[in-house]
């Protein structure tokens, strides 16, 4: 099926269900206010930064992503990956970062890196998504250092509104009431704990355009370049990772290589207009199709409501203790981690919950997630190389005359099992001639050519005349083109390897 | 044996439906394939919790809840599509067409018809769908879109079925109006009807050239054709004619222009479907 655009598929994307994507993107700009607050303050960047982020990537991605009722804006697996260069160089060389980080994007976009998500496991995805709750739980911990029991109750408190209130009433928000709630307390009773309002400025205004002020050389492409390699990566994994979730959740296809390209336009604009580089989110883009959120609208309402809510409310919001905000980090954390995960330790095969875990404990201890999916891919490709060269047998029989042995391959012969296939045969009994039947055999690199070499030159030398027989149209391509026993001087070629 | 793709959707046109399919299979001597196409509008929610907190695996749980909602929806649409095209075969075999084939799709009618209709000869849809408020005169919402991506003609079936003798050509000497001339002249279609060729347009030499070279084409085929070339506005001088001369189908060439233009200025074809009480069939 042709992902086709025409205007019935733009009319079903942006009002096929225009009442639950007004009310779910009510309820994700609510849900995305706190978020985009703590990750600026992962990121070490006032809070208008984060905020003005996801204004502009909700809001842009609405219109050019590839997957309708996803929720992109400012997120801790990016902020994370921002910290150092905030704090050596400032915001302005963050902004330049998240332009160029939707250059790399869109490039990705137009060289179709989307269907390159393939390679990624289902084990090194459970690694991803763990490994992110983790990241934005332990980036709650250090409002918990040095504070007082009133921070741990309001936590505590604030979690219990979240996840007993729905038993009662599914027509609110919990973590809005929370908020509401805890907010009032704390003033009512003045107490002594950190507001959003003293961690820096809040948005006051729509955003305006600004062009990064940094010198434009060599020298900023440097200090930047590394920055947005990683966050182009770690946006399209995450957005691409969500899209799939979304997919299979509301079971309806998205457009991967369009979601890349969209992502990079919508960091482009939030670069601009003075916001930090953002992707999807998995935690609020459950949210919003929990709350009925389907369409291109969802995300779109969620964008605008975020910035009226901020421009109407930003005294109150200011108000907001963080005890508050870090009860709803919590929840969030909870929702992305995959707890089912756990469970399945005990019955899954060993190397993939070690795939999964090498993941986890990589991003943990690098705080980069593109880093941990790496190491994920290259463990699982190595463990599918060692598992797939077990599917080799080699059986033989002798004639009548006790002359002349066959030999029968079966199975996939590459550098993982060259070895095996070489040890299988017995190359000290004499013999006037062998046969090696490999047409239920497939030889697929450099290595597996190379072995089948050493077994007819070594037949060879022993006396014997060696016949291959059944070199199936697979193998035949590659033996033909890099094998040597068939030409002139072949023992020599060989040797010299 | 060629086939002819009857969609259904189990409104109050499809026994209409089946009853065009029917005679066109008759004339054409071909068979029918029905498709019910089962739209479960995934694009639409099942659920409306707005509580905004996320518990343990909160993914899979929502898949697995929306799974459970949709499953029961789904068996439902499924045993009434099959009763539906039960119903089609029997409706089909007492208007005399026994090749059948019966077909049930999951999807939109549009990406199923972009599949299916290679194989199939003609197509033959209802003016409005189940979807629609049946106003009278109100066309189908889909009809304009399924029309634009047809390759096949379609022949959009009214209310009720009535015995067609004589067709109305609406011609307008542009590619698609001359494809239906052509699909006129060389298909047992309509064969043996009386055949009505109308231009609306200024008389000059263009138009009456244009004219006579698709009458001179109809009439070696075998029509006795009456040919007019007249003034006004295309959709109501064609539907006057449509009247006075008690057509019982129109033909004609579909959706000239693009598609902006059209959602801006509304298109002549939508109107004449709109406001001619008769079968259409159209090309594109």
């Amino acid at each position: 099926m042709t992902p086709f655009i025409s205007l019935p598929k733009i009319k079903q994307d942006w009002l096929g269900n225009v009442r639950g994507d007004l009310l779910a993107g009510i309820v994700v700009a609510l849900a995305l206010i706190p978020e985009a607050i703590a990750f600026s303050i992962i990121a070490g960047v006032d809070p208008k930064v984060g905020l003005y982020a996801s204004f502009c990537i909700a809001v842009v991605i609405s219109f050019v992503g590839g997957r309708p009722g996803m929720i992109s804006a400012a997120t801790g697996a990016m902020a994370l990956l921002m910290v150092t260069l905030v704090k050596d160089h400032g915001l302005q060389y963050l902004l330049v970062a998240t332009l160029l980080t939707g250059v790399f994007q869109i490039l990705a976009g137009v060289l179709r890196v989307g269907s390159v998500m393939r390679f990624v496991s289902r084990s090194v995805m459970t690694g991803f998504v763990n490994a992110l709750a983790i990241l934005i739980f332990m980036a709650q911990l250090p409002e918990f250092k040095g504070a007082g029991v009133t921070v741990y109750a309001m936590v505590a408190a604030g979690l219990a509104i979240i996840y007993i209130l729905p038993r009662f009433t599914k027509a609110v928000p919990s973590p809005l009431v929370t908020i509401i709630v805890l907010t009032v307390v704390a003033i009512v009773f003045k107490l002594d704990v950190r507001h959003v309002g003293d961690l820096g400025e809040l948005p006051s205004s729509l955003p305006i355009f600004l062009w990064p002020q940094v010198p434009w050389n060599l020298e900023t492409l440097r200090i930047v370049l590394p920055y947005s390699l990683g966050l182009a990566a770690v946006g399209l994994l995450e957005s691409l990772l969500t899209a799939q979730i979304v997919d299979d959740m509301t079971d309806t296809p998205s457009s991967k290589n369009r979601e890349c390209t969209g992502q990079g336009v919508a960091n482009i604009v939030s670069g601009l207009f003075g916001g930090m580089a953002g992707c999807a989110m998995i935690g609020q883009s459950v949210i919003n199709v929990k709350s009925g959120g389907r369409g291109r609208l969802s995300t779109f309402v969620a964008g605008v409501f975020l910035l009226v809510l901020l421009v109407v409310l930003g005294p109150w919001v200011k108000q907001i203790p963080m005890p508050a905000l870090v009860a709803v980090m919590i929840m969030v954390s909870i929702g992305t981690f995959s707890w089912a995960s756990i469970k399945n330790l005990r019955t899954h095969p060993k190397s993939t919950s070690f795939v999964m875990i090498a993941t986890v404990i990589v991003v943990v201890g690098t705080h980069n997630l593109a880093l941990g999916v790496g190491v994920g891919v290259l463990l699982s490709a190595l463990s599918f190389a060692r598992k797939v060269a077990q599917v080799i047998r080699v059986r033989s029989e002798l004639d009548a005359s006790a002359e002349c042995r066959t030999y029968f391959v079966q199975g996939q012969i590459f550098f993982a099992s060259a070895g095996t296939f070489v040890a299988a045969f017995d190359f000290k009994e004499a013999l006037a001639k062998v046969r090696i039947d490999v047409s239920h055999a497939h030889f697929w690199d450099l290595t597996a050519v190379g072995a089948l070499d050493k077994v007819v030159l070594k037949f060879r030398r022993e006396g014997a005349e060696v016949e291959i027989l059944g070199l199936n149209k697979a193998s035949a391509t590659i033996v033909d083109k890099l094998a040597v026993h068939d030409k002139p001087g072949a023992l020599d070629r060989l040797l010299e390897h | 044996m060629p086939t002819i793709l009857a969609c259904t959707d189990g409104s109050v046109f499809a026994p209409s439906v089946y009853q065009h399919a029917a005679w066109a299979a008759l004339r054409l001597s071909a068979g029918v394939e029905v498709l019910h196409v089962i739209n479960h509008h995934r694009e639409q929610s099942a659920t409306h919790d707005l509580s905004g907190a996320i518990g343990f695996d909160a993914s899979t749980e929502l898949t697995e809840e929306l799974t459970r909602l949709e499953e029961a929806q789904g068996r439902v649409a499924r045993l009434k599509g099959t009763a539906l095209l039960e119903e089609a075969r029997k409706q089909l075999a007492a208007a005399g067409v026994n090749a059948v084939t019966l077909t049930q799709r999951h999807g939109t009618l549009l990406e199923t018809l972009e599949e299916l209709e290679p194989r199939a000869e003609l197509v033959v849809v209802g003016k409005s769908g189940e979807q629609t408020v049946l106003a009278e005169g109100q066309v189908g919402g889909h009809l304009e879109n399924l029309i634009r991506i047809s390759v096949r003609p379609v022949l959009v079936a009214e209310r009720r079925f009535k015995p067609i003798q004589r067709f109305l050509i609406a011609f307008d000497n542009s590619p698609s109006a001359r494809k239906s001339v052509t699909y006129a002249a060389a298909s047992p279609l309509l064969q043996g009807l009386e055949c009505h060729l109308v231009m609306v347009g200024r008389t000059d030499a263009a138009h009456e050239a244009a004219l006579n070279e698709a009458r001179e084409q109809l009439a070696q085929a075998g029509y006795a054709v009456t040919a007019k070339l007249l003034p006004g506005k295309a959709a109501p001088v064609i539907a006057d004619q449509v009247k006075s001369a008690n057509i019982d189908l129109l033909v004609m060439g579909a959706y000239g222009h693009s598609q902006i233009r059209e959602f801006f200025v509304g298109s002549t074809t939508t109107k004449m479907v709109r406001t001619c009480p008769v079968p259409v069939l159209m090309f594109r």
